[in-house]
């Protein structure tokens, strides 16, 4: 398909015609702090020879000799080298279900053997091919609670331990549609929500949702917050790590009605925030308020097993306006990905990262707190990321460790006002003993 | 094609069927049932709510499309027929008897002076062939 850009002219006539004196005129709407700006850093007029150069370079500084300790909602983990190497197969290199999907049988089994686990790791009836990201598909999540609420209420509470971009996200997206996106506080000794603490909460709500483990690394109780927003009518989302899965009670053991998460952990690169994965499960009942594609497995005139897209008549090809959300593709190259890296590892390798990760952090934090002035900012259970305290504001402490070669952790002051002394912290299973001691060396030294 | 006398019809393909207690019977007429091909889930409303005429209350959804279907009148559900969600075919296999919808008690009777009779009925059907 050749690229043939609009001439100046071209450009004028469309403006001329919609009635729009400029380019800057019709896209006015969008926030200025947003919009694509040229790349600063990039000096003009470069060649392709010298650009490449260029970001070597700076590529190189990244990875030299960097540790990070940095997790808030992203996980370094190792990466067998058989995923990526399966996944940009020409067979599987692409972002998209196919059209005529039934054509792309293959394409067709991959995801529904990611839906398989997905539904297998959440403990639910049901997954979807995948949706963008974590943020997002917790956004649909609740749009799809409140579709599905029997009393009609378009109030979900969200607790401010949800991680702090998904909530923004979910407030955004679900505001435009009448739907009360309302935030509620957690215990400052134990940084989760007090179940107790929902009595007080008056009025109908259509869900809640329940964060596992939740943004400061502490377990929720889980059970206890599920039941009291089923006493209320509600319906409850869970908002998971995947990885942690592994070694939790799933959330439809624990009453979730919706379960949603960030599947970044399942074998894609940080990559500088994305492309990520969106995960979504749900029960039988609730299968067709769910957004998104879904592959089931059926047979054919001939009683051959086959793969075929369906519950599309929700979607927006049939479905118009009413269709139950605008989001009818999925997260396609990276759900290859994570079903690789999952099929790869299987369920004891997945249980062994995760494992090792607690571990590991639970040292880090040992060796933290062994520091004078520092200790945990809340008590009580985490899975692989904790939340210290430190003697001093955490960002002039990052800056300080970065430049000893520790990404140190997240700053809670960033989205936490009054947690300014607050540095969250996690060691997946990449880090060695010699990465935690380094650590704690290079945090004494900087304090 | 059938169309039934006893009964009341609009322009969305409902059916409407004044029961002996005072409430009405709402279904999809086979014309609509046979557009719309195998039905696999019917959408049922909520019993005690009340609503307005012409409010989207219940969705049969066949393998290819799925169809709104509106409240001919205004009013209060009074029943929903369950045995849809097991067997939405029926929807399809008879849609006058056992493929019923729902239920309701009108809020205003002299609504359903506005709707169809059964030979209106059969000629738009005819008309739209």
């Amino acid at each position: 398909m050749p690229f043939i850009p609009h001439t100046e002219a071209d450009v004028q006539e469309m403006l001329d015609t919609i009635g729009v004196s400029s380019i800057d005129e019709l896209f006015a709407e969008i926030p200025e702090a947003i919009r694509a700006k040229p790349l600063e850093k990039v000096p003009e007029g470069l060649n392709e020879m010298e650009l490449m150069r260029l970001m070597r370079e700076r590529a190189a500084a990244d990875e030299h000799g960097l540790r990070t300790f940095v997790g808030a909602g992203v996980y370094e983990h190792h990466i067998p080298a058989a995923v990526w190497e399966v996944a940009t197969r020409g067979e599987y290199y692409s972002a998209y279900t196919p059209y005529q999907a039934e054509a792309s049988q293959g394409t067709l089994q991959t995801i529904y053997e990611f839906q398989t686990m997905i539904a297998g790791l959440t403990g639910m009836e049901a997954a979807n091919a995948s949706l963008y990201e974590g943020g997002t598909a917790l956004a649909e999540a609740i749009l799809m609670a409140v579709r599905a609420h029997k009393g009609k209420s378009h109030r979900v509470l969200v607790p401010e331990t949800v991680h702090p971009s998904y909530r923004r996200v979910a407030a955004s997206y679900c505001g435009a549609q009448d739907v009360v996106v309302e935030t509620i506080p957690y215990d400052p000794a134990k940084g989760t929500v007090d179940p107790a603490a929902l009595d007080a909460i008056e009025g109908d709500f259509a869900a809640l949702v329940v964060p596992q483990p939740n943004f400061f690394g502490r377990l929720e109780g889980e059970a206890a917050l599920a039941a009291k927003a089923a006493d209320r009518g509600a319906l409850v989302i869970a908002s998971v790590n995947p990885m942690a899965l592994s070694v939790l009670t799933s959330p439809g053991e624990w009453g979730a009605d919706i379960a949603v998460g960030e599947g970044q952990p399942l074998g894609i690169p940080m990559s500088s925030g994305g492309p990520f994965l969106g995960l979504m499960a749900t029960s039988k009942k609730l299968v067709r308020q769910m957004p998104g594609r879904l592959v089931a497995r059926t047979v054919d005139t001939d009683g051959r097993e086959g793969f075929t897209l369906t519950l599309q008549a929700r979607e927006q090809h049939i479905r118009r306006a009413k269709a139950k959300s605008n989001i009818c593709t999925n997260q396609g190259l990276a759900m290859t990905a994570a079903t690789i890296y999952m099929a790869l590892v299987g369920e004891a390798g997945l249980t062994q990262v995760a494992g090792v990760s607690h571990t590991n952090t639970r040292k880090l934090v040992a060796r933290l707190t062994a520091i004078k002035g520092v200790e945990p900012l809340f008590e009580g259970p985490y899975f692989h990321e904790a939340a210290l305290r430190l003697p001093k504001p955490a960002t002039g402490v990052t800056t300080a460790l970065t430049e000893r070669g520790i990404l140190g952790g997240f700053e809670l002051g960033r989205e936490y006002s009054g947690l300014e002394n607050g540095l969250l912290v996690c060691a997946t299973e990449t880090k060695t003993e010699a990465d935690l001691d380094a650590y704690a060396e290079a945090l004494e030294a900087v304090l | 094609m059938e169309v039934r006398d006893d009964r009341l019809y609009t322009k969305s393909h409902e059916w409407v069927k004044q029961e002996g207690d005072g409430s009405v019977t709402i279904g999809i007429t086979d014309y609509a049932q046979d557009l719309l091909s195998d039905v696999v889930f019917v959408e049922l409303p909520e019993t005690d709510s009340t609503v307005a005429s012409g409010d989207e209350l219940a969705v049969a959804e066949s393998v290819k499309a799925a169809s709104d279907i509106y409240a001919p009148i205004s009013g209060e559900i009074v029943a929903v027929n369950d045995d849809l969600e097991d067997s939405p075919e029926k929807v399809n296999e008879e849609p006058f008897d056992g493929g019923w919808i729902f239920q309701m008690r009108p809020g205003d009777e002299s609504e359903l002076d506005a709707l169809m009779d059964p030979e209106a009925y059969r000629e738009m059907c005819e008309s739209e062939e």
